[in-house]
């Protein structure tokens, strides 16, 4: 039987990773992502994994080991934050360039100067095209089924790519919330045993990683690349199938919450979708036509299918938590993208909300929704891009 | 198809490449001749040479070319110049078996 438990985003993450049960884990804590590592180290400690946790003396030096396991031909998973990501970025691209299946969840947190340790987008926005997959969620029961589906997706053997889960530090890793836990023997039969492809350890068949390549075929690996991508959202769709089946849990590329004949929509990641889905309702119920679509899959970004759930909406505000210095959020650039191909385009507008962990509230959701219905009446926006929740 | 250069069976290049850049070729680096990267060469003198065969052990590469247990002289294709030999070198009564020399002289 599943267990309903109640626990934090972390310890949920812990828990996918240990009923996974990866064979290598190289990781260096780090604030909010440690707890998760800490929970996950006692499961080798205590025997329930069969994992070879590394302990390293850097997120660079994580992600390598990660890399080198990966190669080797093992089922590998790390976890970090913030400045570890950061601290990681020239070995992301090296792990997606020789497509080796990494799962890591990053538990996101804003970026230095000045330090801070809460939540933010800045860390996982900032690696957005290293080559990564990269899927958001929402809560500790998004992030737990996500790890789960992330396995099956990176390990897919059309993808062989490495893939980010991403939930909001300490809103989601620190908080309790109910969770389902899935049996350990269907987590076992749903992300099956390991498939190597190219093993450094098959020694019978000796290969070499990470070659030097030139002008003349760079362009053409860059180009390979690029096509598998192409391919992550039928696997993510057909991994979420397979997962609803297993768990009755739906996910599909985002989430499309009363879109259907919406006037004025918020597009918004992870958890502050959940408070705005609140504010949502309250709207519909004064009978103004608002929905919200959160992405789940950023990376690659499904443009079509979000232009198409988009299509009614004739304004839309797209809200980042991370700023991109001098353009607008990279949320809002890729709602612009998807829907510049619309017949009727919306109109848009880009709110930047709760950086370094600042709280995303109701009536944050709330001032924006009446903006958009005074657009809908006006037809005008006044600012494009414009700060939420700063204090005065 | 206007401008699609077709390799194989309707395959693009980018299309047969392995995934992740990964070599299968087991020792194809014998391929990739790098010994236009050098800029001093050896020079083998044959009478000082005891054929203790340290400059075939510390040859980074595998430059150094050994037959019946003798050293018989340096391939150049490969050598790209690192004088480890020539350093490693004992030579014979003093006098050093490997000396290095500025290419193009």
């Amino acid at each position: 039987m599943a267990r309903i438990v109640a626990v934090t985003g972390n310890e949920a993450g812990a828990e996918a990773l240990r009923q996974v049960n990866p064979d290598v884990c190289a990781a260096y804590p780090i604030t909010p992502a440690t707890d998760l590592m800490q929970r996950f180290a006692g499961f080798v400690s205590n025997g329930n994994v069969d994992t070879e946790l590394v302990l390293v003396e850097s997120e660079h030096s994580a992600m390598s080991a990660c890399i080198g396991a990966a190669a080797a031909g093992g089922r590998v998973a790390t976890a970090t934050s913030s400045q570890g990501l950061a601290l990681m970025w020239e070995m992301l691209y090296i792990a997606a360039g020789d497509r080796l299946p990494i799962v890591m969840p990053v538990v996101n947190r804003a970026l230095s100067a000045p330090l801070n340790i809460h939540g933010d987008h800045s860390d996982s926005m900032g690696a957005r095209d290293s080559g990564w997959i990269q899927i958001y969620s929402e809560n500790a029961q998004e992030a737990y089924d996500n790890i789960i589906q992330a396995f099956r997706i990176a390990e897919h053997m059309d993808i062989r790519l490495p893939a980010m889960v991403c939930l909001d530090g300490f809103i989601i890793s620190h908080s309790i919330e109910r969770v389902e836990y899935l049996e350990d023997e269907k987590v076992k039969i749903f992300a099956g045993p390991f498939k190597q492809l190219y093993p450094l350890l098959d020694l019978e068949h000796p290969k070499s990683y990470g070659p030097l390549i030139l002008p003349d075929l760079y362009h053409e690996y860059k180009r390979a690349q690029h096509e598998v991508m192409t391919k992550v959202k039928n696997v993510v769709l057909d991994v979420a199938a397979d997962f609803e089946k297993m768990s009755g849990r739906k996910y599909g590329l985002f989430e499309s919450y009363r879109l259907d004949d919406a006037d004025i929509a918020i597009v918004i990641l992870n958890s502050a979708a959940g408070t705005a889905k609140d504010v949502i309702d309250q709207f519909r119920d004064k009978g103004i036509k608002a929905g919200l679509l959160k992405p789940r899959l950023f990376r690659p970004f499904p443009y079509e299918e979000v232009a198409s759930a988009l299509k009614t909406a004739k304004a839309i505000c797209v809200m980042d938590r991370v700023d991109s210095f001098g353009a607008y959020g990279p949320l809002f650039t890729e709602i612009c993208n998807a829907t510049l191909h619309l017949d009727k385009r919306p109109l848009m507008m880009n709110k930047i909300y709760g950086l370094g962990g600042r709280d995303f509230m109701p009536e944050h959701a709330e001032q924006v929704l009446n903006e958009l219905n005074e657009i809908l009446k006006t037809g005008k926006i006044k600012t494009i891009k414009e700060y939420i929740g700063v204090r005065e | 198809m206007h401008g699609r250069r077709v390799y194989g069976v309707n395959k693009k290049l980018w299309e047969k490449l392995t995934p992740g850049s990964v070599i299968l070729e087991a020792g194809n680096a014998v391929k990739f001749k790098t010994g236009s990267w050098r800029a001093f060469r050896p020079k083998w003198v044959e009478e000082n040479c005891i054929h203790c065969l340290f400059c075939w052990m510390y040859c980074p590469d595998m430059s150094v070319n050994v037959k019946d247990g003798k050293m018989t002289g340096f391939n150049y294709d490969y050598c790209k110049g690192c004088g480890i030999c020539a350093l490693e070198c004992p030579g014979k009564k003093g006098n050093n078996a490997i000396v290095m020399e500025e290419e193009g002289k």
